[in-house]
């Protein structure tokens, strides 16, 4: 039926003023009437005859009134209210059902609806950048290695940039940065922040230009020029105040000046896209001659040129690069350049994890839809009395359709908005983990596409639990109707194999989602097993800085004072200095063995890390063999020491002592130094990854990058960390109020990710697991009722109560275990498919099986207990004579 | 005052153009007076339950082809007077010539028919 839009308006304005319309009609008709009795009885009839015939030729008057409302209102919008309002009142009726079904949809549609929201922010949406699809990152040696390994030096930057013909513009960052490397002073307490060094036009490059102020120049990094600096949003809130006249005023960072010029927007989030979990503060043009020679010191984001592909860039890096190295032989290698799209680089990790949890939940709503279409059938088990009455007052088979359609479209909906509840706690919880590393996390929120995605699947479960039955109980109530006992019509063994078929579906389902979430906290709990190389509980660390310039000789009694007075603080058991963390930023340094030949394709290359004599027992590392670095041997006037890892003496001297070798490549041309120790292997870069050649050199000899202190105690660091701020402010004034770090969470930071995932997939599976409870304990439990009579009967002939406990326990056993077979077979082949999220287990993991049999029999088997149990306890004369 | 014929069905759609066109003929009229002139047209020939009158007229009401308005009869009654268009009007005239040429093709399609018997 189609109607033109003004009748159409017409019709819903009647359709909202029914009540006035009624009663109008009701006054035309009574003057129709009327009107009828009075020619009638001019025309000679009695009163009562005059009456009563007008009545007949005027019909049915219930019957004008439907008509004239359906050719004024919305039929069909009456229908479906009047069914909505049955819904409501047979729902409140039916409180408890209602409640659990409610909350059963909103715990498995808020689940989708946050995890959508997860993979949305991090997987679909669009990078916050302009036309972020035409962004291309650039990795060196093709990815492989640590940050000295896959970044590129200026020279080679700025030759690409000069030659390349695929992008409009590239652009660079340097991503040795280390989280408080600079103190603010002059405004209050001195500041630890942590800020970036950024080519003149990378805001330009990724198409962002700051809220306020101007972006970068391009003669902003030539030497020499003036210091300028662009604030981050929230920094400049937090501590500026969202003052704007800080504008062109400047601030003194590591004792020089520099004018603040601009201040980014809030959406811009430098560590949300490039460096997840971290904040930047502040962003400053880097003067290229001052790192020139500092080696491989920056990545390249380039943009695009129309008609240029990630594809062909990576053509053209392939022959452009051993071009550029034959002109340049002084160059480190080739740059074997791997192009990436942005996108890809930054979420390409996560793609994996992202899709498994985004079909764990997949799976939370199937079982979820399977539970409420049981709970549906043992409903209308108790109501085909009702619908077996409607059907023989006409209501044909499409009309009861509709109804429970109706009734399921109502109670998801319900769900749903629970569902958004649950789903705003969720993503505004994961959304605040600003120290979880994962990319893009700050800007997550419930958007347009969510919610799309949200009454999507509300439609999708409303159908699915609500359609399959409500065509099985319709058609069977044709057929049964109202002849059958007061026991239902859907008690023939029809429906109850089908309820059984649900629960075994329900129970396989669950059984994946256990073994998947098992296999990744079995990954997870390896992972934290890891021997990390230290030791990171009882120590923390601290970043320090002091004034030494740039002069190795003035800066030994400095470090041996610092040194000094903190192991003077009493609680303090060890104390050492190191330039860099393991688990945070790394640089590497050739590092040979002198006297070996090595072919061109050898790793030479290794993690270096500058420390001071004292920093290997603070951090808990293992000395194997050799000796500690100690001020007094090792000066910068006598012969260079270095300590390496296992690692390193493996590769270098396999099956030799490397102590006493010499070794070159990172030291000063003609020099060499000598291995003085072997350490255990450490973590380097993440828990997961094995160690590679790594090696420690003294602050003595060596220029370190910052500086971190360690300590080692058995004090909270919140108590000691007051104490060794004092300590280091008396003899530093200008020392910013650095964060006394526990080593722990360092670790737990580099684990954040894997624990998000597997504390996300262990809920579900656990939800998943209550709600298979739930399917056994509903049919089992209405079973019993059902077989009350059976039961009794049985007794009565001598059956014990063991017996019935047995009989029940034994059905309910025999269900789960299909399920569970069918389950374990599919998980066999789910793990497969996320064996590359595993670590160090195997996708068919005896244990993990053997424990989700245990756990899924002993749930089967107190769902099945309960019921069990009230079954014996039936008295046979009871049980005779009900019904 | 009984037919001896059965009374005819209306079809769909006949009864709008009934009731445009005696509110075109008899100018304003209530509902009463309209059912009462389509039965004394038909001879008694229809089978109108005169109730079912008002869901047309509330249908012709919303198509804008009629209007009403709450007034008082000869005899001094409360009753809603009916009353037709400018664009009922050009739709009746629309009706009537399509129905025309409606009875026309039938009719000549049934005299056919009785041609073949013959």
């Amino acid at each position: 039926m189609t109607f033109s839009f003004r009748e159409s308006l017409l019709r819903l304005h009647a359709f909202a003023r029914k009540k006035p319309l009624d009663r109008d009609l009701a006054e035309e008709l009574a003057s129709h009437l009327q009107f009828a009795i009075e020619e009638n009885i001019q025309n000679g009839m009695s009163p009562q005859e005059a009456e009563r015939q007008a009545r007949i030729s005027f019909g049915g008057p219930q019957q004008s009134k439907e008509t004239h409302r359906e050719s004024r209102g919305l039929p069909y919008l009456d229908t479906l209210l009047r069914d909505i309002r049955y819904t409501l009142r047979t729902l409140w009726r039916d409180r408890a059902f209602a409640a659990i079904a409610i909350l059963i949809l909103g715990l498995g549609i808020g689940a989708n609806i946050a995890v959508f929201s997860i993979v949305n922010t991090l997987l679909l949406r669009p990078l916050p950048f302009a036309n972020s699809n035409q962004l291309a990152w650039l990795d060196s040696n093709r990815g492989v290695g640590g940050l000295s390994a896959i970044t590129y030096t200026i020279d080679v930057y700025d030759e690409y940039a000069k030659q390349n013909r695929s992008f409009e513009q590239v652009t660079a960052y340097m991503p040795f940065f280390g989280s408080g490397d600079y103190s603010l002073t002059g405004r209050g307490e001195p500041l630890a922040l942590t800020g970036i060094m950024v080519d003149w036009n990378f805001f330009q490059t990724l198409g962002i230009k700051p809220e306020y102020g101007r972006a970068f120049l391009p003669g902003e990094t030539a030497k020499g020029a003036y210091h300028v600096i662009i604030l981050d949003n929230a920094f400049w809130r937090q501590h500026f105040n969202s003052d704007l006249s800080i504008l062109n005023q400047s601030v003194t960072l590591n004792h020089e000046s520099y004018t603040v010029v601009g201040i980014m927007p809030p959406s811009f989030d430098f560590g949300a896209a490039f460096a997840p979990g971290q904040r930047m503060e502040f962003f400053v043009p880097y003067f290229w001659d001052d790192i020139r020679q500092w080696g491989n010191t920056v990545f390249i984001i380039g943009r695009l040129k129309p008609g240029a592909t990630v594809q062909s860039a990576q053509s053209e890096a392939d022959l452009l690069m051993p071009q550029m190295r034959a002109a340049h032989k002084d160059w480190y290698n080739d740059y074997p350049t791997r192009v990436s799209s942005l996108s890809a680089h930054v979420r390409g990790k996560l793609r994996s994890s992202l899709i498994v949890l985004w079909s764990a939940v997949g799976l939370i709503l199937l079982i979820v839809c399977v539970n409420l279409a049981n709970l549906l059938f043992a409903r209308s088990a108790a109501r085909s009395k009702e619908f077996a009455t409607r059907t023989a007052l006409g209501a044909g088979r499409s009309r009861i359709i509709a109804q429970l359609l109706t009734e399921s479209a109502v109670l998801s909906t319900a769900g749903a908005l629970l569902g958004m509840v649950f789903a705003y706690g969720i993503v505004s919880f994961v959304a605040r983990q600003a120290t979880l590393a994962l990319p893009l996390l700050s800007s997550m929120k419930i958007d347009g596409a969510t919610l799309l995605w949200a009454i999507a699947i509300t439609a999708f479960a409303a159908l699915l639990f609500g359609l399959a039955p409500g065509i099985l109980i319709a058609s069977a109530n044709l057929r049964t109707g109202l002849a059958s006992s007061s026991r239902g019509a859907t008690d023939g063994k029809h429906f109850h194999g089908l309820r059984s078929l649900l629960v075994i579906s329900e129970v396989a389902l669950a059984c994946v989602l256990l073994v998947g979430a098992g296999l990744l906290l079995r990954s997870f709990l390896r992972v934290l097993d890891v021997d990390l190389g230290f030791q990171p509980s009882q120590a923390a660390a601290l970043k320090i800085s002091y004034d030494d310039n740039g002069d190795r000789a003035h800066r030994v009694p400095i470090l041996q004072e610092i040194l000094r007075r903190v192991q003077r603080i009493p609680g303090v058991e060890a104390a050492g200095i190191s330039d860099m963390l393991p688990l945070g930023r790394n640089r590497s340094w050739g590092f040979q063995a002198v006297g070996r030949a090595y072919s061109p394709d050898d790793f030479t290359g290794a993690y270096v890390r500058i420390v001071t004599p004292g920093y290997i027992p603070a951090m808990g590392m293992h000395l194997r063999e050799g000796r500690d670095f100690s001020w007094t041997d090792d000066r910068p006037d006598t012969q260079q020491s270095v300590i390496i890892n296992e690692a390193a003496a493996k590769l270098h001297w396999p099956g030799q002592d490397p102590l006493g070798k010499e070794v070159e490549g990172f030291t000063e041309r003609g020099k060499t130094a000598t291995v003085i120790g072997v350490i255990s292997d450490v973590r380097q870069n993440s828990l997961e990854d094995a160690s590679t050649p790594e090696m420690f050199l003294s602050y003595a000899q060596s220029g370190p990058e910052g500086s971190e202190l360690i300590v080692r105690t058995k004090l909270p660091p919140e108590v000691l960390g007051p104490t060794l701020a004092r300590t280091m402010r008396e003899y530093s004034p200008d020392q910013p109020v650095g964060e006394f770090r526990p080593l722990q969470r360092i670790v737990d930071s580099s684990t954040s990710p894997r624990r998000f995932f597997v504390l996300l997939v262990g809920s579900f599976a656990t939800l998943g697991l209550i709600l298979a409870a739930l399917g056994i304990y509903g049919v089992i439990s209405y079973m019993v009722t059902r077989q009350r009579q059976e039961i009794g009967i049985r007794m009565a002939l001598g059956a014990s109560r063991g017996n019935v406990v047995f009989g029940v326990v034994n059905r309910t056993l025999r269900l789960a275990f299909i399920g569970i077979a069918i389950g374990a077979v599919v998980s066999f082949v789910a793990g497969k498919w996320i064996s590359s999220l595993l670590f160090q287990t195997e996708p068919g993991d005896p244990m993990t099986f053997v424990v989700m049999l245990v756990v899924f029999a002993s749930v089967a088997l107190l769902a099945g207990y309960l019921p069990a149990q009230r079954a014996s306890r039936v008295d046979p004369l009871v049980a005779l004579r009900y019904e | 005052m009984m037919p001896s014929e059965p009374k005819l069905d209306l079809l769909q759609g006949t009864l709008d153009l009934m009731v445009l066109q005696t509110l075109a003929t008899l100018g304003p009229q209530h509902g009463y007076g309209i059912a009462r002139r389509i039965e004394q047209v038909s001879g008694d020939a229809i089978l109108l339950n005169q109730g079912t009158i008002y869901a047309s007229l509330v249908r012709l009401q919303q198509r804008g082809w009629i209007a009403a308005e709450w007034g008082t009869s000869d005899n001094n009654r409360k009753a809603k007077f009916y009353s037709i268009t400018k664009s009922g009007r050009k739709q009746l005239s629309t009706d009537m010539s399509y129905w025309q040429r409606l009875t026309g093709v039938i009719g000549r399609v049934l005299a056919m028919q009785d041609e073949g018997e013959n």
